[in-house]
């Protein structure tokens, strides 16, 4: 009884830790004047439409949208072949490539970011906004590595074996078996990838900084020079955004595993 | 499917994407940036070409020196206290029902994607005069007065472990879900409470796994950038402030390899050190 009664407790306290920050923003982001008080005084939903019509929160939406979507399809399309290769084929030394696509999500983000700056600077491509989608592509594509390595181990071996022996070659089977059952794992992986680089600063302002903003950009830049309700607003919807990502794959997949396997593949 | 070992060069065909991409653009760009920290300063340009080691010497200030020692102490600080409050928090975690589970995990999750920049801004209005948390003790009388909590040391570390902390509760989440039951069952049979067991026979069993999440917070909390220049003043600043600091607004790029160089043989050693802690567990 008493102990049930201390965990709630200890719950409780991490859980208000972790939504406080989060409570407050909400607040102070449905104020009616651009103010910074939180209980917040009258009520709008003013900022938030101002995230759409802003031409400039407007822009920095577009690109950090754009630049999540094609960096997470890039991300997935190394990721796929290299942990298909290392399920399908026995070559030790291929394993180097696992910890390359591990390794720059490991080492603190700062390290990855100078690289790039200084790879995209040496071949004189700095500033260009593809650059950012490789850059976050390579960064981020641990996750779907560790996503998909997880599918292809999870394949039950009878389903191919059945498919070979009724005549099916290795495409076929690739096609018709394989697909399919590492979908959900596919798609989690790029859903990962995909909120991470909507989230990610300093890769994105050490390749484009300059030229271009994102969202997380921008909002830096706003914070220097006062504040606006509408950083409050774009904080708010990333956050519901995020959570009903994650939400979804907790819904069509088993997110306990995927979490399980994830930590053992960074150890 | 049985795994076979590739026969011809056209087994090796898919590899070949993946290779090229991360050896290009990981492999290339890293080697490029170890160059560079031998490289001297251009004012006019990013660098010129020349083999120096005056970047490396500037390590032995000061300066540098007290940056550094901040950064380290700094994380260390920052591990100890997410490891303190996460580990008991797992571990009744995973003793809930899966449902309540997937829940909190969900929202880790969610915080955990956070970009440094919301978690910034969040915590630095929780800690304004306006619209922070000093208010709250107004209103029920503890306070006279609302007052800012920033910038300062207590806010760095406040915002540096809330954004450690989800990170890791689900490092150390793979390795309590595992936990042997018996284990706890044995103690609890011979009559030790649930806050005994907890201590005598969970944390000894997974004191390897206790360091090794230490570390990788450390090696986490090492990188942050953001939050000690927004939550902070300019003496709480870390190593990574002090690079972007140097490659973007000083623009001497070759001093920011330098030390970013010196950063990844931090992190490398400590993974190092992780690996082998973990590789002693599970010979154990």
């Amino acid at each position: 009884m008493m102990q049930n009664w201390l965990r709630r407790l200890y719950f409780g306290v991490v859980a208000l830790f972790i939504a406080a920050p989060l409570v407050v923003v909400l607040g102070v982001s449905v104020n009616q004047k651009q103010d910074l008080t939180f209980p917040p005084k009258g009520f709008s939903l003013a900022w938030y439409s101002q995230i759409f019509t802003d031409p400039e929160w407007r822009s920095a939406l577009i690109a950090s949208l754009l630049l999540a979507l094609s960096s997470a399809a890039i991300a997935v399309s190394v990721a796929l072949p290299l942990s298909w290769f290392l399920w399908r084929r026995k070559a030790p030394w291929a394993r180097i490539f696992q910890l390359l696509g591990v390794a720059p999500f490991i080492l603190p983000p700062v390290i990855t970011a100078l690289g790039f700056l200084t790879f995209w600077a040496t071949t004189g491509f700095y500033g260009q906004p593809w650059t950012a989608a490789i850059s976050h592509a390579i960064f981020f594509v641990t996750l779907p590595l560790v996503t998909l390595s997880l599918g292809f181990a999870s394949i039950d071996n009878s389903l191919v074996e059945a498919a070979s022996t009724m005549g099916a070659d290795d495409r076929t089977v690739a096609r018709t078996v394989v697909l399919p059952l590492i979908l959900p794992y596919l798609v989690s992986g790029y859903a990962f990838a995909f909120v991470l680089s909507l989230n990610e600063y300093i890769i994105a302002y050490m390749t484009i900084g300059f030229t271009m903003e994102t969202l997380p950009i921008k909002i830096f830049n706003a914070l220097r020079y006062g504040y606006t309700p509408t950083m409050a607003a774009v904080s708010v919807f990333f956050v519901a955004l995020a959570a009903l990502v994650f939400g979804l794959i907790a819904k069509f997949g088993d997110i306990r595993k995927l979490l399980g396997a994830m930590g053992s593949e960074v150890r | 499917m049985r795994r076979e070992a590739p026969n011809s060069l056209a087994d090796y065909g898919p590899l070949l994407y993946p290779a090229v991409m991360l050896v290009v653009f990981f492999v290339v760009p890293f080697s490029t940036m170890i160059a560079v920290s031998f490289f001297k300063r251009d004012p006019a340009g990013f660098y010129k070409t020349d083999f120096v080691l005056d970047n490396y010497a500037r390590f032995l200030t000061t300066f540098f020196g007290s940056v550094l020692g901040f950064s380290l102490m700094l994380a260390v600080l920052v591990a100890i206290c997410c490891v303190a409050i996460a580990f008991p928090f797992t571990y009744l975690l995973t003793k809930c029902s899966r449902k309540v589970q997937t829940v909190w995990l969900v929202c880790l999750l969610s915080v955990l994607s956070l970009s440094e920049v919301i978690i910034g801004f969040s915590w630095s209005t929780l800690f304004s005069r306006t619209a922070g948390v000093t208010n709250l003790l107004v209103a029920i009388g503890l306070m006279s007065e609302p007052q800012a909590l920033l910038p300062g040391f207590g806010a760095v570390l406040t915002g540096m472990v809330y954004q450690a902390l989800p990170y890791t509760i689900l490092v150390l989440y793979p390795a309590l879900v595992r936990l042997d039951p018996t284990l706890l069952e044995a103690a609890r049979t011979l009559g030790s409470s649930p806050v005994r067991a907890f201590f005598n026979v969970v944390t000894p069993a997974l004191r390897n796994t206790l360091v090794a999440t230490l570390i990788m917070v450390f090696v986490f909390a090492l990188g942050s950038y953001l939050l000690p220049q927004i939550l902070g003043r300019p003496q709480h600043w870390t190593l990574s402030v002090l690079i972007t600091d140097q490659a973007i607004y000083q623009s001497n790029m070759p001093f920011a390899a330098a030390m970013a160089v010196f950063l990844v043989l931090i992190s490398l050693a400590l993974v190092g050190l992780t690996l082998l802690v973990g590789r002693k567990e599970n010979a154990a």
